[in-house]
């Protein structure tokens, strides 16, 4: 399926030729750094071979300080992947599918144990050098931008629990820096996948992402944003304005006494925010002039705080009378459908 | 009120607020001399830069802040907005009247201020870090002009030395009129005089490029164009990251 049975013409640069372009490029600062991928051609060691000798090229003899990240193609072997970290920032291997159930669908000849080998090889490496690094003065870096993958989203029929769950467990599993989400673009009329018209799925894609960083930095756990009950995120607002309407008990808090965590968990309020916010009412209580001006969205924030200042909200709001409220202010460019709820007069 | 003006340096500026302190003024507003409009009332003063007063208010700042406050008060500077003295001074007044450190005050309108101002000067630096582009001449020097909103040539400097060791280059603001030129040992400022009919960023003559870089820079318009994909367009987004103003200097938006 995909790229496989995807019958165009290919192209392949020598090494020299990608080298070459790579430094102009660089040497003219149009790039900040290299994202070098393959098709797999003869077999997965000669394909890894190449785009290790690209990046030792670029760094050994050409003095290449930018950025390298390289695909870690599964079936190489562990000696190639260890020579790819010595040069590269980053490492990742393609998941494809953020499912096992969708990978048998759609690419039953890769399996999932085989892309698994190389993510756990490079954590095991990763960890082993920064002890090393502990004792021993001289240890060369090892992709020190650390280990990544990516997912389509949008062709093999997951729900967002599970993305968002198995994105989860990769982060504990193997500490990757990132999952990367990415619509599925049509690129084939085969019936098991969305026809060649149909959208990117791109509001799906940047929810994900929203929800992503929820439970990377905010101290989310995946089910407080998806579960049985709720498998998909909303379309119409954010991940975390949706959990907040579905935990109201939980608010208000006092912005001048809450944990800064919680803080971070209020819509309106980001990590920065949260974080001056806790530095600043060491020096004095504060009230919405203040909030407003180090960048709380008060418009959002309002339903689920207090401060020194008198309440903005006094009326006792249901879930969805705030959802609405917030809907109709919102100017999100998804929001097109929205308009019906204007008042005519 | 009284205005005092400066040489426009930083140390001018704090050579100012020696006098500030010296003298117990609160009744007098600093302004860079160039800047400046004679009004027809008040009284307008210039005060000269004596770097060793300079030196000393910056070795008290140093005291009482963390090197990350003392390099945003320093973006300030780099904004060269009109007025933005007066928030330097509050900031200041701010810092020397108390006793514990203010960084984190950001109920303070100073220190927010700073803040805030500072983060632009940074956004605008990471932006030129990114936006810089270079061509390179026939005698070797990678050469690039900018005209970045705020003056932030001096904070990329390192960025490039370190990025660029092996490599003579030259990022001229054509705006503020000087460029940092880096000779393989360290960065120097320089000024640029053009002539007359020579035109900066569109010169098509080729006796100032080396040979390659028509190619290079027809491979990179290339690569833009193609490694596009339609279904993925988002203009709100590109805007966002890459506003219009900076396009002029961008090789891979020219004739877009």
């Amino acid at each position: 399926m995909s790229r496989k049975s995807n019958d165009v013409k290919r192209a392949a640069f020598t090494v020299q030729e990608v080298v070459d372009l790579t430094i102009n490029f660089y040497r003219r600062n149009y790039i900040e750094g290299l994202f070098l991928s393959s098709g797999i051609f003869k077999d997965p060691d000669y394909t890894m071979e190449r785009l290790v000798r690209v990046a030792k090229k670029l760094r050994t003899e050409n003095n290449f300080n930018g950025y390298i990240h390289l695909k870690a193609i599964p079936g190489a072997s562990d000696e190639l992947i260890q020579e790819a970290g010595l040069y590269a920032d980053r490492l990742s291997v393609n998941l494809e599918l953020p499912t096992e159930a969708g990978l048998k669908l759609l690419a039953p000849e890769k399996s999932r144990p085989a892309m698994i080998k190389p993510i756990r090889f490079l954590k095991n490496e990763i960890i082993r050098l920064e002890d090393e690094r502990k004792v021993l003065k001289k240890v060369p870096t090892f992709v020190p931008a650390g280990q990544s993958t990516q997912v389509i989203v949008g062709a093999g029929g997951e729900t967002d629990m599970e993305i968002i769950h198995m994105a989860s467990q990769f982060y504990r599993q193997f500490r990757l820096k990132r999952v990367y989400y990415s619509g599925y673009v049509p690129i084939s009329d085969d019936t098991r996948l969305p026809g060649l018209h149909s959208q990117v799925p791109l509001l799906r894609e940047n929810r994900l992402y929203q929800a992503d960083y929820l439970v990377r930095l905010y101290g989310f756990e995946p089910h407080e944003l998806l579960n049985e009950k709720h498998p998909h995120l909303d379309t119409d607002i954010d991940p975390k304005l949706s959990w907040a309407l579905r935990h109201l008990d939980c608010f208000p808090i006092d912005i001048n006494k809450a944990d800064k965590m919680l803080i971070a968990r209020v819509p309106g309020i980001g990590l920065e925010s949260a974080k001056k916010i806790c530095a600043a009412r060491m020096h004095g209580p504060l009230g919405w002039d203040q909030l407003k001006l180090m960048g709380v969205q008060i418009n959002r924030a309002r339903y689920f705080i207090t401060c020194k200042s008198k309440s903005l909200e006094r009326r006792e709001l249901s879930p969805e009378q705030i959802r609405q409220q917030l809907l109709t202010q919102s100017h999100s460019k998804w929001l097109k459908s929205h308009t019906t709820q204007l008042s005519l007069f | 009120m009284t205005t005092w003006l400066y040489d426009g340096s930083f140390d001018g500026f704090l050579s100012a607020v020696f006098d500030l302190y010296w003298q117990k003024r609160t009744d007098v507003m600093i302004r860079k001399e160039q800047d400046h409009v004679r009004g027809l009332f008040g009284n307008v003063i210039f005060t000269p830069t004596v770097t060793a007063n300079a030196d000393r208010v910056w070795a008290g700042l140093s005291k009482k802040l963390p090197a990350e406050s003392l390099q945003q008060l320093f973006c300030c500077y780099l904004s060269e907005l009109p007025g933005e003295e007066d928030n330097m001074v509050g900031f200041i007044r701010h810092v020397f009247a108390n006793k514990q450190d203010v960084t984190g005050d950001f109920g303070n309108k100073y220190v927010l201020h700073v803040s805030q101002i500072a983060h632009k000067v940074l956004k605008e630096k990471h932006r030129m870090e990114a936006f810089v582009r270079f061509q390179l001449t026939r005698d070797n020097i990678y050469y690039s002009l900018v005209s970045p909103d705020y003056n932030v040539l001096p904070l990329i400097a390192r960025h490039f030395k370190d990025r660029y060791a092996d490599q003579y280059w030259l990022i001229y603001d054509e705006r503020r009129r000087f460029g940092i030129y880096y000779n393989l040992q360290h960065v120097e400022t320089i000024r640029l005089h053009f002539n007359g009919e020579y035109d900066p960023y569109y010169h098509s003559s080729s006796n100032v490029w080396a040979p390659e870089e028509e190619l290079y820079q027809r491979l990179w318009h290339t690569y833009f164009k193609e490694v596009n994909v339609p279904g993925r367009k988002n203009p709100r987004l590109q805007l966002q990251h890459m506003p219009k103003r900076y396009w002029k200097y961008l090789t891979e938006m020219k004739g877009s």
